[in-house]
């Protein structure tokens, strides 16, 4: 249950002084209308410890009934209906202890009115910080629950994305390992083990683990072998990074699925040979990895280009850095650039 | 003797279905093709009795490839993973070899083709194209043969779909080209959102057409960015307001 505003000791203190000085206000005031001293503050005490315990039970309830909507006027009920029983109480109390006083009777009858109007003002106000305190505070419940929630979306999202392991390349892996086997078989054997150690890269890696370019590269270069073996000539891979560069941090498991992207969008757009360029460079603070596949613009348009295969690197980044300007592509005489920007930390 | 063409686009996956293809002393390999082309050639040189048949390869699908023959030889699909062809195949009770196959497989898969050699298999063929064109990825582009080229269209370079007998005119900014199939065909196929059957002989690209006028009592024409007018009858006039959202 949400804490009421009097548990915080700063609040507490300022609702104690408030009350003193009402007390002593209350206090001059009727000695200012003729009570002597004594009785003043008899008069000040009482009815103001009375309303203290208004104001507390106010407070306590709005704690686990808070009104919506059209509820409001079942708190304005209730003020009055507190201001009522207080006024009522007040005055038999006043008059048992202070009817001895000549004229206080008197004074008593005539400042009902202000006393009821003052209180009830009073109690207004302290409902009214209590609805404003606790609404804020399952305000901000609600925010703490959605933000939980959306993180834990955010990682199952991003665990799903990364764990996106193309059946295709796997089955088709496979199937070029049982062609070794009868022909080739330390190949095959090479190949197996290419595979196993691709295939444990993918799961051993945390979420949001940052690697360094030459660790991510590594990787790559297995996918690589095995992606080779299957094609054979047809597949010709350049990778110019300069060794300074090595040391740059991305997200695990991000440069593979854009190189996987352009070999196949290489190889299945074109009939010949395919070469795949990839550089990595620095540029103000970022890391920038460009990729380069051949491809015929007569066959597909450049709408279909960007959307081949990217979008699910597209979420990634847009999951991990909120920014949706890191991806961009580039057609140009047969040529398609994917372009990732990854911001160094 | 049979004679038998292999194309896959992976050299490893040639050579295994050649290695299972030597315990059958009846069949004789004539060729292997990297791709669809290829395959297509190879196909109209040799007239072969079975081909093994990958799915994804360069620039055209086995589908697309099967679709350019008159007469399709009997097929094999050997395909590693393809969700909606896996299911083509199942309905239409064609064999097909998921890669990694072994020889015993391979060899079931061989018996199976004699028994029905018999039979037409032409039929089960046509309906399994039928069927596979309907996947996602193949939506997005008619491949038709022009003389001995082959061409790509995308589909959003189509402007109005013609029939015209027993063949289907696609009309594009660089002129038509003519598919053997029905209007109906390409009525279920393309995205039914971009492409409406304006009229009995027509389907149109709705993202060509520029305005829709009048003409005669209870018809419209469509008329399109290159200038061209499309007939639209009265029930095509109802689908088009309803995809235009008028």
């Amino acid at each position: 249950m949400s804490n009421s505003p009097l548990s915080i000791t700063r609040f507490r203190i300022i609702f104690i002084i408030c009350w003193l000085v009402m007390v002593a206000d209350h206090i001059i005031v009727l000695h200012f209308f003729g009570l002597p001293w004594q009785a003043a503050i008899i008069d000040g005490a009482i009815s103001n410890s009375l309303l203290l315990l208004a104001c507390i039970l106010i407070m306590h309830t709005l704690r686990y009934y808070l009104p919506r909507g059209t509820q409001y006027i079942n708190i304005f009920s209730i003020c009055l209906f507190l201001t009522i029983i207080w006024l009522v109480l007040t005055k038999l109390l006043l008059k048992l202890a202070l009817e001895h006083y000549s004229g206080y009777s008197e004074l008593l009858q005539q400042s009902l009115s202000i006393r009821f109007s003052i209180s009830f003002l009073l109690l207004g106000c302290v409902t009214m910080i209590s609805i404003l305190w606790f609404n804020q505070l399952e305000q901000k419940e609600f925010e703490e629950r959605k933000t939980d929630a959306e993180k834990l979306a955010k990682e199952a999202e991003l665990f799903k994305l990364r764990q996106q392991l193309q059946p295709h390349f796997l089955f088709n892996s496979l199937n070029s390992i049982n062609a070794l086997i009868g022909s080739r078989p330390e190949e095959a054997r090479k190949m197996v083990q290419q595979l196993s150690d691709f295939l444990r890269g993918t799961i051993k890696k945390e979420e949001a683990q940052w690697v360094t370019l030459q660790e991510e590269l590594q990787y790559l270069q297995l996918y690589l072998d095995i992606e080779k073996v299957r094609f054979g000539n047809r597949l010709t891979t350049e990778i110019n990074i300069d060794e300074n560069n090595f040391q740059l941090k991305l997200p695990a498991l991000l440069l593979q699925p854009i190189v996987e992207n352009a070999i196949k969008f290489g190889l299945y757009d074109t009939t010949g040979e395919t070469l795949i360029q990839l550089y990595a460079s620095k540029e103000e603070n970022n890391l920038v990895i460009k990729v380069t596949n051949p491809y015929d613009p007569e066959t597909s348009s450049p709408k279909q280009g960007a959307g081949f295969g990217l979008k699910s690197i597209q979420r990634r980044l847009y999951l991990l850095f909120a920014r949706t300007d890191l991806l961009n592509t580039d057609a140009k005489e047969n040529i398609f650039t994917t372009i990732v920007k990854i911001p160094q930390g | 003797m049979s004679k038998i063409i292999i194309i896959d686009d992976e050299p490893l996956a040639r050579s295994i279905t050649k290695e299972y293809l030597q315990k059958h002393p009846d069949l004789e390999l004539m060729q292997e093709c990297n791709d669809g082309f290829e395959g297509l050639k190879a196909i109209q040189e040799h007239q072969p009795d079975l081909i093994f048949l990958d799915i994804q390869m360069p620039k055209i699908t086995g589908f697309e490839m099967l679709e350019l023959i008159e007469q399709p030889p009997s097929v094999i699909f050997t395909t590693a993973f393809d969700e909606y062809a896996i299911k083509a195949f199942e309905a239409h009770a064609i064999d097909y070899l998921l890669k990694p196959f072994n020889q015993e497989r391979f060899d079931k898969a061989i018996a199976k083709w004699k028994e029905q050699k018999a039979n037409s298999t032409e039929k089960a063929t046509q309906e399994l194209l039928e069927s596979a064109s309907q996947s996602p990825s193949q939506n997005q582009r008619i491949v038709v043969k022009n003389g001995s080229k082959i061409k790509i269209i995308p589909v959003h370079d189509v402007q109005y779909l013609e029939a015209a007998d027993d063949y289907v005119k696609i009309h594009t900014s660089e002129g038509y080209f003519l598919k053997n199939k029905t209007m109906t065909h390409f009525e279920n196929t393309l995205d039914k959102l971009q492409f409406v059957r304006s009229h009995r002989s027509y389907i149109v690209n709705v993202q060509q057409i520029t305005r829709i006028d009048p003409y005669e009592k209870d018809n419209h024409i469509a008329i399109l960015r290159s200038g061209v007018k499309v007939p639209v009858s009265r029930s095509g006039y109802g689908k088009l307001k309803e995809v235009l959202g008028l």
